[in-house]
């Protein structure tokens, strides 16, 4: 809502300046967008008074003027306006002025004539195209007959207003009218606002009701209320420039006077009219009504709307002619050859309006006001001043009496509170004069019984229904600013995180220390990547009505979201890229549209995560190294049950030859692996390794119990093994092979050499183990240790066909 | 040359040769040569049997003096050489340190996680308990129980994608609060969570819109809980993700959910007020939303608005860290490039 300043002084005494008095209206009431100063920037852009206009000898369209512009002598100017012409008052841009747009208009030629300066349109001095009367788009502005010569233009067209543009939330649409934003800052200021007053007069000669008659069909809550004015023998004209500047002002396009005295009608009271031209009515005859199925109307715009059953309409002998506070019909327009109207003043539900606008894509000044509520006090007294004001610039008269389709008793709403209520909501200690005061400056009736207000609320702040409303009135009229600033006292509460939170905080802190990034990735996927890369089988829950099928999927895993960054990482030439992500997939349920929504934790390598260096060479990751990633991650969760890693080639996007499941005792919690070939060519990324745990399993899992092991005071004891084995015995085998025949005393198996090259038979591979011993109790013999060592030998010969050499 | 004069010559002789010994392997000679069992004193000890026994202490006691000197000096000069030689080796292992430590892979926390993780722990000093709610919700608690019926224009702040009629993705992680507020015994005491997490909206992505961000929002119901709270809170967000240095200011505004509802605006850090382009001339940058709750939530929720009161307030970590680290573009928070997400490796 665009309020003017010079408007808004009708109403009040105010001479602060607007920056000052927009940022008061920002602290108390609405937000602002920002003040509009429409002449600023603008320079020597002045008043001229046309006294010579002649043909240019070498044009067919331009003239050459004679302007006085209040100097001893006119200048020349040479315009190609097609209404210029002798005897009018006009806009001169003089040398070296500044115009619209940052642009400066220099002394120049034109086709050899000296021009200094420029006669200008409204659209030149920056006025938004949209704004500009239709009849005055082609050419320049014509400045009334009394304008003097040389004075700056910006008074005689409200440029040198200033325009407040308050951005009104959805509670206050009792600010989108003059009167209503004049009502809150005479409470801010404590000043007594003039209002405008309506001075109709009736031609007692002729009843409305005897040419016009209305009926509304629809409920009292579709419909509360619906009025009529017949006004006749009206002139459609152009309005007087006052009107226009008021209406341009106001962020609207001046159309005629009838079009200009309804929308001026609505800033200044926030009631939506609306004039049908009353000759296109049938027998004068006006119904309302919900629009039944495959009925049809064209709007205004010229657009053939289907209607639907929610759209309440006005009709005319049943016929729809309007979309009842949306736009109006093109049947029953006002053209300028109208000459009668039936004006409309009407209440609509807010909720029927609001679909309609929704469902149309109609929202119109008119709409948005509907949906935002309006003051049902004033439909009948802005009826009557729009009657008033078009009958004064039309010529027209005002038919006796209103016609009534429904009437409304509309009755204040009573609200109750205490002033130990107010202070205890606020935090305040105000007194009973000061909220009373802030009643009364708020003008609403209010008695005092005790410390008990009985507050009576106009019908103009339909938003105040409830106590809290009316502490939020205080609090905003005492200041926010004024309010103490305290924190929360009471009973002290423990505030940590729970056990699922911990481990989410203690993950991130684990991957990143292992040197990977963490991203957040898009939860809203392709179906296809949703589906990619899932623990287990799952619909996908889809949006209803997505915005392209890039993002209509709610993900099940976290890796092609991760891979889409790799991706986008690759295209910029980024090869090495660590990353992991920690976030919720989305598993469906059965006879459920909600899914189950689960923590990941997954992580996407590709390259090296060593870079070259002046005495390091730059490793690519390989299996073992994201392996050794998430050994480390699941070690430091120090869960009870054994992890174990199983070779799967049950996911298709894994290479089949690359990937284990993760285990931990019999339960699957993730895997880990490298991405098959044709996933990496379809994602357009490098060769990468990924793995994807539940983390939400690994969190339900009991957890190891800790209990501190005495330090053997005993030296250990260990034996080397290498043996030649067939390439299809697994690490894993033969570790469990060696711990469970390895005794008692066997307390570490580790790994230190793999070789397949050179020497090893085909088929085959060559392994190398330490085994530790030791004895909690005592020294172990050298003899009690081959034996057991022995034993173990015999094991892989015997059960693993190993060649012990 | 009696046996006193000898050692008094082998013992200055000793400490020359000592002296002038500019190697280890010198001084060790000299210690044998003097102090061996073949040596000089040795055999000047050994001459003692035909000294008198008067004479004998004496020649004895001299010997050991001139033995302990030769010995201290030896000692002396070994440790003097034994100094240099590691001065020397010392000056030749030399390196440049200026040259790069060997890389270990250090990854870091995203940027948003970053502002999570520090309003969690702000909060949590203060007693608040941190609540994920889920991200796919019904309509009925991320609108209706938050007092926004269906058709109510303030539904158009925030475009929805839907699921089916009922179910949506959540469009504010208050969603979870009306939860929160019937689960909640009031009897052991306030209520006072966070709830930090994604939210989704229908918006096409630009540079200032994203179909997913994330929020924070904080709720407290007790029986005293006061605006003058709220605003103390309010303040102490802001003085932690902006510093303390900068105005807060409250100004009226509206969310369903809450009545009075204010937003919060910090002094432009950029401009310091004066007006740039981040402030859009204006010196302030809103940051917050927030207000008493409305007591139909309450209400709703089986909390009688007569005993109980409190406040809501939310923010979007993805605007803050726009607007603290100057990101032009929200996307940037979503495409994980390597080279955004590794310029932010601390926290704060």
């Amino acid at each position: 809502m665009r309020i003017s300043y010079a408007w808004l002084r009708d109403y009040l005494k105010l001479d602060i300046p607007a920056d000052e008095l927009a940022e008061k209206i920002e602290r108390t009431a609405v937000e602002v967008d920002g003040v509009i100063r429409p002449s600023e920037g603008l320079k020597k852009v002045v008043v001229g008074d046309v006294l010579e206009c002649v043909p240019h000898p070498d044009s067919d369209h331009l003239h050459i003027c004679q302007v006085d512009v209040g100097e001893d002598d006119p200048i020349q100017i040479v315009c190609g306006a097609p209404n210029v012409a002798a005897g009018e008052k006009v806009i001169v841009a003089l040398p070296n002025s500044w115009i619209g747009n940052h642009t400066k208009i220099k002394r120049s030629k034109m086709r050899g004539v000296v021009s200094n300066g420029m006669l200008c349109a409204l659209d030149e001095l920056g006025f938004d195209e949209k704004l500009v009367p239709k009849e005055v788009a082609d050419g320049i502005f014509i400045l009334p007959a009394d304008a003097k010569p040389g004075e700056p233009v910006f008074s005689y067209i409200g440029m040198d207003d200033e325009i407040i543009d308050m951005s009104v939330t959805p509670n206050r649409g009792d600010m989108l009218s003059m009167n209503g934003t004049a009502h809150e800052l005479a409470a801010i200021y404590d000043q007594q606002p003039t209002m405008p007053t309506v001075d109709l007069h009736e031609d007692a000669n002729e009843l409305a009701d005897d040419e016009l008659s209305v009926t509304v069909q629809a409920d009292e809550q579709a419909v509360p209320m619906y009025k009529m004015r017949l006004i006749k023998n009206i002139t459609i004209k152009p309005s007087p420039l006052w009107l226009q500047i008021r209406i341009w002002n106001a962020g609207m396009r001046p159309i005629n006077n009838v079009v200009d005295a309804t929308n001026y009608i609505l800033m200044q009271y926030g009631q939506p009219l609306h004039a049908f031209d009353f000759n296109s009515l049938t027998k004068g005859q006006v119904n309302v009504r919900f629009a039944k199925a495959g009925e049809q109307l064209t709007t205004l715009d010229g657009e053939e709307r289907d209607l639907a059953t929610t759209d309440l309409v006005i009709c005319s002998d049943d016929v729809p002619i309007c979309l009842a506070g949306t736009m109006g019909g093109l049947d029953s327009e006002v053209t300028d050859n109208t000459t009668a109207i039936a004006l409309e003043g009407a209440i609509f539900d807010a909720v029927k309006i609001r679909k309609t606008a929704h469902n149309h894509n109609l929202h119109s000044e008119a709409s948005m006001r509907y949906e935002r509520g309006i003051d049902h006090s004033a439909t009948e007294t802005a009826l009557d001043a729009a009657a008033a004001l078009i009958a004064e610039l039309s010529d027209g008269t005002v038919t006796t009496g209103v016609v009534v389709g429904r009437d409304e008793d509309v009755q204040p709403a009573v609200v109750k509170i205490s002033l130990s209520r107010i202070n205890h909501v606020l935090g305040t200690d105000l007194s009973l004069e000061t909220v009373a005061d802030i009643f009364k400056r708020l003008d609403f009736p209010t008695t005092i019984d005790g410390e008990t207000y009985t507050v009576t609320i106009p019908a103009r702040r339909w938003d105040i229904h409830i106590p809290a409303d009316l502490i939020e009135e205080v609090a905003r009229l005492y200041g926010y600013d004024n309010l103490p600033s305290t924190l929360p006292t009471g009973q002290p509460t423990i505030g940590k995180l729970n056990e699922t939170q911990q481990v989410i905080r203690d993950s991130r802190k684990l991957m990143e220390s292992a040197g990977l990034t963490q991203a957040i990735s898009y939860s809203l996927t392709t179906e296809a990547k949703a589906k990619a890369f899932a623990m287990h089988a799952s619909e996908v829950t889809k949006l209803d009505f997505p915005m392209s099928s890039e993002r209509s999927a709610l993900r099940l895993n976290l890796i092609s979201g991760l891979l889409d960054d790799l991706a986008y990482n690759n295209a910029r030439k980024e090869h090495d890229v660590a990353l992991y992500e920690e976030g919720r997939v989305f598993f469906s349920q059965p006879e459920q549209v909600r899914p189950k929504e689960v923590e990941h934790i997954a992580g996407a390598i590709t390259g090296s995560m060593v870079q070259t260096a002046w005495d390091t060479a730059a490793t690519p990751v390989d299996f073992y190294q994201i392996k050794g990633i998430v050994a480390g991650y699941l070690k430091s969760l120090a869960l009870a049950a054994p992890i174990s890693y199983v070779a799967s080639t049950e996911h298709p996007e894994m290479h089949p030859g690359r990937t284990a499941d993760i285990y931990v005792g019999e339960d699957l919690v993730g895997f880990v692996g490298e991405i098959h070939p044709a996933t990496a060519k379809a994602y357009k990324v490098r060769e990468t390794y990924v793995f994807e745990l539940d983390l939400d399993a690994l969190i339900a899992q009991p957890k190891e119990h800790q209990q501190y092991q005495t330090i053997s005071k005993f030296p250990s004891i260990t034996r080397d093994v290498a043996m030649l084995i067939d390439d299809q015995v697994t690490n894993a085998a033969i570790v469990k092979l060696i711990t469970d025949k390895g005794g008692a005393h066997l307390q570490k198996v580790q790994l230190f050499d793999v070789y397949n090259g050179k020497h090893v038979p085909a088929g085959k591979k060559s392994l190398a183990y330490t085994l530790t011993y030791q004895d909690q109790n005592g020294t172990l013999v050298d003899d009690e240790i081959t034996k057991a060592f022995d034993k173990v030998l015999a094991a892989l010969t015997e059960t693993l066909g190993a060649e012990i050499r | 040359m009696s046996l006193q004069d000898r050692l008094t010559e082998l013992r200055d002789q000793g400490l020359a040769d000592i002296k002038s010994a500019d190697v280890l392997k010198k001084v060790n000679d000299v210690k044998v040569d003097l102090l061996g069992k073949k040596g000089p004193i040795t055999e000047v000890l050994r001459g003692m049997r035909d000294l008198t026994p008067e004479e004998r202490p004496k020649v004895g006691a001299y010997a050991n003096e001139v033995r302990d000197k030769l010995q201290a000096a030896i000692d002396h000069r070994r440790e003097e050489l034994e100094l240099a030689a590691q001065n020397k080796r010392l000056a030749a292992e030399k390196i440049d340190v200026t040259l790069p430590g060997r890389q270990v892979p250090q990854g870091q926390p995203h940027v948003i996680t970053q502002i999570i993780t520090q309003l969690e722990d702000l909060f949590m000093g203060m007693g608040y308990q941190i609540v994920d709610g889920d991200e796919v919700e019904e309509d009925y608690y991320n609108f209706e129980r938050l007092n926004l019926p269906k058709d109510h224009p303030a539904r158009d702040m925030q475009d929805t994608f839907y699921i089916t009629k009922e179910i949506l993705l959540r469009t504010q992680t208050s969603a979870d609060q009306p939860r929160s507020l019937e689960n909640h015994d009031f009897s052991k005491g306030p209520l006072k969570v966070l709830s930090p997490g994604r939210v989704y909206r229908r918006d096409t992505d630009d540079a200032t819109h994203s179909h997913q961000f994330h929020q924070i929002e904080g709720l407290v119901v007790d029986k005293h809980i006061t605006m003058a709270d709220l605003k103390g809170t309010l303040i102490l967000v802001a003085n932690e993700l902006f510093g303390d240095q900068f105005d807060v200011r409250l100004r009226p505004s509206y969310f369903p959910f809450t009545e009075p509802s204010v937003e919060a605006d910090v002094t432009c850090f950029n401009c310091n007020g004066k007006g740039c382009a981040v402030c859009k001339q204006t010196g302030w940058i809103e940051v917050l939303g927030a207000g008493m709750v409305h007591p139909r939530v309450l209400k709703m929720s089986g909390i009688d608005p007569e005993v109980y009161g409190g406040f809501a307030f939310g923010l979007g970590p993805d605007r803050f860290a726009m607007l603290k680290y100057g990101v032009d573009d929200i996307r940037n928070f979503y495409l994980n490039d390597v080279r955004f997400l590794s310029q932010f490796y601390k926290k704060g």
